[in-house]
């Protein structure tokens, strides 16, 4: 065992640094400019360099770097700790591109990819309607073909960015007689038409990350389909395998805890500081044993996927332990706010990533129950675990193949 | 990086599992539990055999020279396997003479110890749960009076290493005489206990014993907490084959949602958990200023996952899981043993509190 990165990637580490400190914070003229316009440019220069929009093809604005998961984590850690702009995040850069660049056409690719790795377009996500969760392939949003353009009828919801996105990708029902999943089509929808209407969801914090989407009688050009009529679903389940972030949830789990123990030492339990007492010790250290088993497990998944092995049960069980972890730590937070938990939580547009003051705590004790549900509740994840991880039979209901 | 175990280690930790299979399956297991001595010498020769006596030692001393991480894996296959024997007492007696010992001590005891010649174990737990080298009270001297408790294999071991008070270590030779043994009638039957009451026995102090001391215990947390991994990890592939063939409505019970999801809160409880073990063992060797704390951690987080595992298997077996014929209890005993030994969890979260400067 090694926990070093050895000589070559520590260079490598070096010329990253080396780059950061030569371009972030922007420097003499650009240091005049929009911060917009300034973490533009360095994504471009950093792009350039071959550190960021790695598993882009070059002539879609990426730098179509060959797959090295050390490299990318020692990307990503160099760039957090200079806090300089990283790969544009968002479900655009996390689902759309990789789609486009399996399935879609090259006009497509070349049409959509390169201004969104830059941010210059944003995306949303019409998956999830009203009555179809789980169970998704169920979904009813209709498109209809008329002459050159789709008709888009049907209701989305849970769709995060639909009041800016410029955007959506969207599943709709395009072969009502098909079998359920055969009948769906994946296409691309302009936001800003008069047939779409979003509305936010307010949610329990009194944030409103969601919204919902009315679909009536949008409209899109009939080639906006990605993939062929009726192989929606499909090419909905394409991923790009290139990097996997290994260890970044765990690294999320390791700071909420150094969090909490901050907390633990600012706050009182019986006139003295709350670490000192024995209970809070103890819960502390219990939720220490979950994180670094899930830290150090995410040590072992970054070794095996840069040699190309698979982490098997492991990599299933990642989204879970955090989300386990980001439960224990906010019920802990709230018993160390004592009298604080009485008040109202800071309503977030976005998830608080550290929280610092007892209102964010507060909001990360609700926050946390939207974590845990998003992509996928834990019991979908039990399933994906029992099934796929153990080997255990598939839910005798679950049809996933034919009927409609 | 590399987090992982090498090839080598990889084939230690199956050659040990393959040999245990063969060897030592569960019905095995159980007889040894159900016998007089839950000791085969047959058994233990084998590994002796194979090195895992003296894996640790030094190979001037005809050890093999590997480090806690290749204990520890071996630790781990031999929770999985479920083997009674005296594996954990003469591993930490060794370390201790390895780490505390005069090169006269060394060279008269690892040699022997290392072939299999002499078994070895620890006398360490007092009264009142003292485990903790700081809390011994036995005085130290050239002889010993007093009592020691839960002292693995105590009756088959031809050396003791003792812990005394102010944190130090003392040899103590079955052959000198002066004690007297009975068994405590441990719950885990595969690993005894017994009490040893000092009454004047001549004792030799290991010359660094104090400084040893602390390196021992830790050792022991990683051994414990991977052989709570081995043994929870069974647990867990038993209660994945008895899903896979027993049936109820006509279908069998891995169908069932309540199930599968107990199960794959299992899995999830324990299987990151084995990083957590590899880390500590390799921070023994490599990453001293970590060591106490990771071991503390590991021990505390492994043995109380590994537990609930072993409740949780009863419960996924139904009735059956509750008899004695059911296998599950030889492992759930042989956690129960993991968790106490050498101090609770609680115990080691204090300490990792502690350690931590909290």
């Amino acid at each position: 065992m090694d926990l070093s990165y050895g000589k070559q990637y520590e260079d490598f580490r070096a010329e990253v640094q080396a780059f950061l400190s030569r371009n972030w914070p922007p420097k003499g003229a650009d240091a005049e400019l929009a911060k917009e316009e300034g973490a533009r440019r360095f994504r471009a220069r950093a792009t350039e360099q071959g550190y960021l929009n790695r598993a882009i093809p070059k002539q879609y604005g990426g730098s179509e770097q060959e797959p090295d998961e050390i490299k990318a984590t020692i990307i990503r850690e160099e760039f957090m700790k200079a806090r300089a702009p990283g790969d544009v995040r968002g479900i655009g850069t996390m689902m759309l591109v990789p789609t486009l660049l399996e399935k879609g056409e090259p006009w497509q690719k070349e049409k959509f990819v390169a201004p969104t790795i830059r941010g210059e377009i944003g995306w949303c996500q019409g998956y999830s309607e009203p009555g179809s969760g789980s169970d998704l392939a169920s979904l009813k949003t209709r498109a209809e073909l008329v002459g050159d353009e789709w008709v888009i009828n049907g209701q989305k919801i849970w769709t995060t960015t639909a009041q800016t996105a410029d955007y959506m990708f969207c599943l709709c029902r395009t072969e009502p007689d098909a079998p359920k999943h055969a009948g769906i089509s994946y296409l691309l929808i302009p936001m800003k038409q008069p047939g779409v209407e979003v509305r936010p969801l307010r949610q329990m914090t009194g944030g409103a990350d969601f919204n919902e989407v009315f679909l009536t009688n949008a409209k899109t050009p009939k080639d906006w389909v990605v993939g062929k009529r009726g192989e929606g679903w499909l090419v909905s389940r394409a991923t790009l395998k290139h990097e996997r972030n290994s260890i970044g949830a765990a690294a999320q789990s390791t700071a909420m805890l150094a969090g909490l123990v901050h907390l633990a030492k600012t706050t009182k339990r019986g006139g003295k500081p709350a670490i000192e007492d024995s209970e809070v010790r103890q819960r502390l250290a219990t939720i220490e044993g979950y994180v670094r088993s899930h830290e150090y497990s995410g040590y072992r998944q970054l070794t095996l996927n840069a040699r190309g092995q698979n982490p098997g049960i492991l990599q299933l069980l990642n989204k879970l332990a955090s989300t386990n972890i980001g439960s224990e730590v906010a019920k802990l937070a709230l018993d160390l706010l004592g009298e604080d938990g009485l008040l109202d939580p800071t309503a977030s547009e976005e998830m608080v990533v550290l929280p610092t003051g007892s209102r964010s705590w507060i909001n990360q004790y609700m926050y946390s129950l939207g974590i845990a549900v998003a992509g996928g509740t834990a019991n979908i994840q039990r399933n994906v675990i029992g099934e796929r991880g153990l080997g255990l039979p598939r839910d005798v209901f679950a049809d996933r193949s034919t009927s409609k | 990086m590399n987090f992982e175990l090498s090839e080598e280690q990889q084939l230690l930790q199956q050659t040990v599992r393959q040999y245990l299979d063969n060897e030592c399956p569960a019905t095995h297991v159980r007889e040894l539990f159900e016998g007089d001595t839950g000791f085969d010498p047959a058994l233990w020769k084998g590994m002796v055999e194979m090195g895992l006596a003296g894996l640790h030692l030094p190979d001037q001393y005809g050890g093999a020279g590997l480090e806690l991480i290749d204990l520890a894996v071996v630790s781990e296959a031999i929770g999985w396997g479920g083997a009674p024997g005296p594996f954990l007492g003469h591993a930490l007696a060794g370390l201790a003479i390895q780490l505390g010992g005069s090169d006269v001590q060394k060279k008269s005891w690892l040699p022997r110890l290392a072939a299999g010649d002499v078994l070895g174990t620890v006398a360490f737990g007092e009264a009142g749960g003292l485990w903790q080298p700081e809390e011994w009270a036995l005085a130290a001297g050239r002889k010993l009076s007093g009592a020691k408790l839960n002292v693995p294999f105590a009756s088959l071991a031809d050396v003791f290493v003792v812990g005394v008070a102010g944190g130090g270590l003392a040899l103590v030779e079955k052959a000198a005489g002066g004690f007297e043994i009975r068994s405590m009638e441990g719950v885990d039957r595969g690993r005894r206990i017994d009490r040893v009451s000092f009454d004047g026995a001549p004792a030799e102090a290991l010359a660094n014993g104090a400084e040893a001391s602390p390196r021992v215990r830790d050792a022991g947390l990683v051994l414990l907490a991977a052989d709570a991994f081995g043994a929870g990890s069974r647990l867990l592939d038993m209660c994945v084959k008895y899903a896979k063939t027993r049936e109820q409505f006509g279908v069998t019970i891995a169908h069932f949602q309540a199930l599968k999801h107990q199960l794959a809160n299992m899995a999830l409880e324990i299987e990151p958990a084995r990083a957590l073990y590899w880390y500590a063992a390799h921070a023994f060797d490599h990453i001293q200023a970590q060591a106490p704390r990771s071991a503390a951690l590991a021990k505390a987080h492994l043995t109380d996952r590994a537990m609930q595992i072993a409740r949780d298997s009863v419960e996924a077996h139904g009735g059956i899981g509750f008899t004695w014929e059911c296998d599950v209890q030889l492992w759930f005993k042989r956690i129960m043993f993991d968790r106490a030994f050498l101090g609770i969890p609680s115990v080691h979260r204090e300490r990792a509190a502690k350690l931590a400067g909290w």
